[in-house]
Parts: structure tokens; C-alpha cells; sequence
């Protein structure tokens, strides 16, 4: 089994609100003084999702991730949980894309490495919330693709996967090759082992620019994009919230549920 | 580009019935046309839907376009993306939206790769700019401490609306619309998913998706016994019970109640957050809510800063009393 998982570093989704900032000057995310980015919480779930296909049937897992400034400690960490490979699109023509421009540099990367059964990508990413570079990626290669996954199981060049649906799962059988976006679902990541993390200082990721997958700078980063962001704003809750007083904690408790009856809440 | 007319709502069919998703979409997607001086039409996507025409008609569709198809039964990417590229190649619409369900994040993404465009999911709000036309495009971003302006140059623009974020139109029976078949033309071979079996996991009570409120509880709540005391409070509400995640992490609740990035996206009527700090993670999962309430015993927590109201204090306290006067409240 080959698979290939996509990940990205992204600002710490757990960071206290408060440390949240926009320039809005650049309708770009400030990311928070002294505090170390993360790999994405959904891209871990899918590099766990590969790990658990590969305690059962054996295989190699390359993870992929594409980005400026990546910190090498964070990147790696799919790595140090015990992923085979690592590769890192870094280049200033990445910059600034969108889910269009993202899945396309990420297919043709995917081309490049040439040998796949099962690609996988987070459900979406905890900073742009797209949801939608997984599903691009199988378009683009002309794979099929389930998204929301919560199980995978393979055998015999066909997976078969459990997918989220409103109301409980549905199984489905796929051949292969296929891409899967994996939900928390699949169960927690694993912590590296110390193993792991020795491995992974050693281990150094291959680094690719746009020119050594063939890509023409046009179709990548803020130059391919198909969608326009017109404006980043933080939404404005200060001041709105009205504290309900009373003499007393169960006073106040009888003074809300009055209030929201008032409000006609409920 | 200039031959894009038009608002198209991709209407969910569930259990052979049009789901609430659709009605919503109608209902904003009748804003939008009326705001472009366009057509509204709807699309049926399945087996057996030609039955639902008349309900979509009377939502506030002008056309119904049908693709009824045995192949079409179960809803799976390969199929129902051909499905609909076909519709949207032959309607030519300026906007196609879709819901933020289950089908919809799926389908919306792989039919705008397939159209050769990208899509906006989960929007909370979608307007016509009255110069360029173009759709403004609305959504929460790094887990709704920011919302982002999309739009895009290439037609057509797909969207999917989060759930209960439009209003629906009130049905009249009396609209009068036009019926187009499309013929899926579909080849089984495809279709290289095969569904081998759907499982129904039973809630007990309602719903966190569904709900209008929710009672929520994080890890202040400190144990599995505490949200007895938040269950008692939601079955007097007709509410469902949610949580932050520590309470899921720490098994107090199933994993399934987690509201939040990494659980449920909701947006009820009315979100009741009790002991919840209110991290990004948890806030991006109800920041959609129309009211918040925050029951805190930090006034600094950010989830009293988000929230309508709040009660600064011990929630061992508050809930009890809070609870009585609800029920008071209800009877009288």
C-alpha cells in the first residue's frame, strides 16, 4: 500500500481567542507572538488514518505539505509519528492560493511521486475552513473520492470505508487507487514515540519548487486562484453581552430564564 | 460568463421526502434572484423525486429541473457530480447553491473542480453586489474567529449554506413553475463507489443538528452526573444536549455530542454554554447560533464576551434555580 497524505502547518487552533489578530491593511491572519504553529488537526487525523492501514497491511506513507515558512519541527511531525517520507512544496509561488490552486499543485505533486493506492486529506483545515482540496485533488486526477471518513479498511486493491452520514455511517467499497477525507472520527492521533522523533530529526524532507513538478507559476498560489477574497474581518462581539445580575446566583438564574421568555428565546 | 442567468438550489432529497435544507435554499435563493432580476429553478437529484416537483414549485422555484435515475438511488459522489454537471451545463446558472450537509460538502466541491472553478462551503450569508452583480460569499474562517468575503470571476459560483441559515418562504400551492427532465445518461460502470450498507445510529432525544436549542456543557461541568443535571434542563426545553471537548475526551458524554471544529457544526435559535471557556476549537462549532447564552463563573471567558447573555457565577447553583424558572415559566 502506497498512500500519500496531505498536511499543512497551520496557526494553533487551540490559541486563546484573544491572541486572534487580522491586518486588515493585508486581509491577512497575524499569527499570535510566541506561540509555535501546528500541523492541522484534520491533517493529523488522516496522517493516523494511514498509520492504522499501515499496522494492518504494511505499506509506505508520504506526507506532503505545502507552504512558506514551514518550521521544520512541525512539519516533521508526521514523520515522527511514523510516516516513511516527507515532502515539502516550498516556494514563494505557492503563496496566497486557494482550494483551487492548492489541489492543483498538490495533484501534480502527487503525479510526480507516481505510485499510490489511497490518498488522504483532512476533512478541512482549521484555518481556511475550505473543505474542498481532497475532493479537488480526485477531480483533478480523475480518482474517486469519499469524504467524512471515520473508518478504512483494505484489502485486495479495494478499501472499504465507513462515511459519515447525518443520521450514522454508511459503508462504502471502493477500488483503488481512491482519495479519502478523514473526520476526527478515526480516533485520536498518536503521540510520537521518542523512536519516532530521533528518526524524524535524521530523516531530511525533500523539498520541491514549482519548476521540478513541472508547474507554470500562473496556475499556483495567488495566481491560480479561482476565488477572490474581498475582505478578513474579526466579528464584532464586544459590548454586546448583557450580564444578568441578581442578589443571589439562583436569583439570577430565575432573572435569565425570565429575560429570555422576554425575549421570546423560547 | 455573460451567459450565466440565473439562481439554481440544489434541493437534498431524504427518505423520498424534499429535506429542510431545500426550503431554506429556496427561500434565499429567491432573494438573490429577485435582487439580480433572474429565475430561481430548483433540482431534484435521485430516484423516484419527480413526485416532489409541486413542493419545490411551491417554495418558490420557477423551473424544477428533474434527473430521475434508478442509478441514482443512493447518493454518491460519481454519479450525482455527472447528475449535475449535465443540469448545469444545460441550465447555464450564475450561482448553484447547495446545503452544508452531509452531501452537499461532498457534492459542491467535486461538481466546481468539475466545472473548472472553486466553491465556498458553509456561507452564513450570500448577497448580490448591486454594481458587478457579483455573489458576496460570507463564511466563518479559522474556526469563526473571522468571517471572509469570497467571491469569484468564474461562473458558475457554487456555494453551499449552512444549515438554518435562510429563511424559507411560506409554501403556496398556487405558484405555477415549469418541469425540465434531463436524462442522467448514466453508465453503471462510473460509478466505481458501491454503497453496501447504511447504519442508523439512534440518539436518544433529539438531535444536536436538528435542535433549536441546545444545552451545552464543558469541562466545568467536572463528570459524567452533571450532565444529568444539563439533560433534566434540555428535556424541559424540547433542547438536545451538546458539549465542548473535554467532557467528550474525558468519556463523560459520547464522542458525538462535541460541538465544535473538530465535532458538530450547529446553529440553533438558542445555544445555552454552561462551564464552556469557549476556545476557537468550540466557538467554531456554534458561533452560527442565533442567541448565546453563557453561564460562567469567569466573566473574562471568551464565551461570555460572544455571548447574547450570561450569568456570571456557579453553574451548581444557577442551573437548579434556572431550571425551576423555566419550568414555571412553561406552564404558566
Amino acid at each position: 500500500m502506497n498512500m500519500i497524505v496531505c498536511v499543512k502547518q497551520v496557526i494553533d487552533p487551540e490559541a486563546p481567542p484573544a491572541t486572534f489578530k487580522i491586518d486588515t491593511s493585508t486581509n491577512q491572519v497575524v499569527p499570535p507572538a510566541g506561540m509555535s504553529p501546528v500541523i492541522d488537526p484534520y491533517g493529523e487525523y488522516a496522517v493516523e488514518a494511514a498509520l492504522k492501514i499501515k499496522d494492518a497491511v504494511g505499506g509506505k506513507i508520504t506526507a506532503i505539505s505545502l507552504g512558506t515558512n514551514q518550521l521544520r519541527d512541525v512539519v516533521k511531525k508526521p514523520l515522527s509519528m511514523g510516516a516513511d517520507e516527507l515532502v515539502l512544496l516550498e516556494d514563494e509561488a505557492y503563496d496566497g492560493g486557494d482550494s483551487f490552486s492548492t489541489a492543483f499543485a498538490l495533484a501534480a505533486v502527487i503525479k510526480k511521486i507516481g505510485e499510490y493506492d489511497l490518498i488522504l486529506c483532512g476533512r478541512e483545515a482549521s484555518d481556511w475552513n475550505a473543505g474542498q482540496v481532497g475532493s479537488g485533488i480526485a477531480e483533478i486526477l480523475g480518482l474517486p473520492s469519499i469524504t467524512l471518513v471515520k473508518k478504512i479498511d483494505v484489502a485486495d486493491g479495494k478499501a472499504r470505508i465507513e462515511r459519515l452520514t447525518s443520521d450514522g455511517y454508511e459503508v462504502i467499497e471502493v477500488s483503488l487507487p481512491a482519495v479519502v477525507t478523514v473526520s476526527n472520527e478515526i480516533g485520536e492521533p498518536r503521540y510520537p514515540t521518542i523512536k519516532g522523533i530521533m528518526g524524524a530529526k535524521k530523516k531530511d524532507p525533500t523539498v520541491w519548487t514549482p519548476a521540478d513538478v513541472g508547474l507554470d507559476p500562473a496556475q499556483i498560489g495567488a495566481a491560480g486562484r479561482k476565488t477572490k477574497m474581498l475582505k478578513l474581518f474579526q466579528p464584532a462581539h464586544e459590548g454586546q453581552v448583557e450580564i444578568i445580575e441578581g442578589e443571589s446566583p439562583e436569583e439570577s438564574a430565575a432573572n435569565l430564564a425570565s429575560k429570555l421568555r422576554e425575549a421570546k428565546i423560547f | 460568463m455573460a451567459d450565466n442567468k440565473g439562481v439554481m438550489a440544489y434541493c437534498e432529497v431524504a427518505d423520498g421526502k424534499l429535506a429542510a435544507i431545500g426550503a431554506e435554499l429556496l427561500g434565499g435563493g429567491r432573494k438573490l434572484a429577485d435582487d439580480l432580476g433572474e429565475e430561481l429553478v430548483a433540482v431534484l437529484v435521485g430516484s423516484g423525486v419527480s413526485g416532489l416537483v409541486q413542493e419545490a414549485i411551491a417554495l418558490g422555484a420557477e423551473k424544477v429541473y428533474v434527473v430521475d435515475d434508478e442509478l441514482l438511488k443512493e447518493y454518491q459522489a460519481d454519479s450525482y457530480v455527472a447528475a449535475m454537471e449535465k443540469v448545469a451545463m444545460q441550465a447555464m446558472p450564475r450561482i448553484i447553491m447547495l446545503g452544508q450537509t452531509n452531501v452537499g460538502r461532498d457534492l459542491a466541491p467535486r461538481l466546481a473542480f468539475r466545472l473548472g472553478t472553486a466553491a465556498s462551503l458553509d456561507c452564513l450569508e450570500l448577497a448580490i453586489d448591486a454594481d458587478s452583480k457579483a455573489l458576496l460569499q460570507t463564511k466563518p474562517v479559522y474556526g469563526g474567529n473571522a468571517y471572509a468575503v469570497f467571491t469569484t470571476e468564474y461562473y458558475p459560483q457554487v456555494v453551499t449554506a449552512r444549515v438554518k441559515s435562510m429563511q424559507p418562504l411560506e409554501r403556496d400551492d398556487s405558484r405555477k413553475g415549469e418541469v425540465i427532465n434531463v436524462d442522467a445518461g448514466l453508465d453503471a460502470s462510473a460509478i466505481r463507489t458501491r454503497v453496501v450498507e447504511k447504519v442508523v445510529e439512534e440518539v436518544e432525544g433529539i438531535k444536536l443538528e436538528d435542535a433549536s436549542i441546545i444545552v451545552s456543557g464543558g469541562r466545568g461541568i467536572g463528570g459524567a452526573d452533571g450532565f444529568k443535571q444539563l439533560e433534566e434542563l434540555a428535556k424541559i426545553l424540547k433542547a438536545a444536549v451538546g458539549a465542548s471537548r473535554p467532557p467528550c475526551d474525558n468519556a463523560w458524554v459520547p464522542a458525538g455530542l462535541q460541538v465544535g471544529l473538530t465535532g458538530k457544526i450547529v446553529s440553533p435559535d438558542l445555544y445555552i454554554a454552561i462551564a464552556i471557556s469557549g476556545s476557537s476549537q468550540h466557538m467554531s462549532g456554534c458561533s452560527g447560533s442565533k442567541n448565546i447564552v453563557a453561564i460562567n463563573k469567569d466573566p473574562e471567558a471568551n464565551i461570555v464576551k460572544q455571548a447574547r447573555f450570561a450569568v456570571i457565577g456557579d453553574w451548581k447553583k444557577i442551573i437548579p434555580a434556572f431550571t425551576e424558572k423555566i419550568k414555571e415559566l412553561m406552564a404558566g
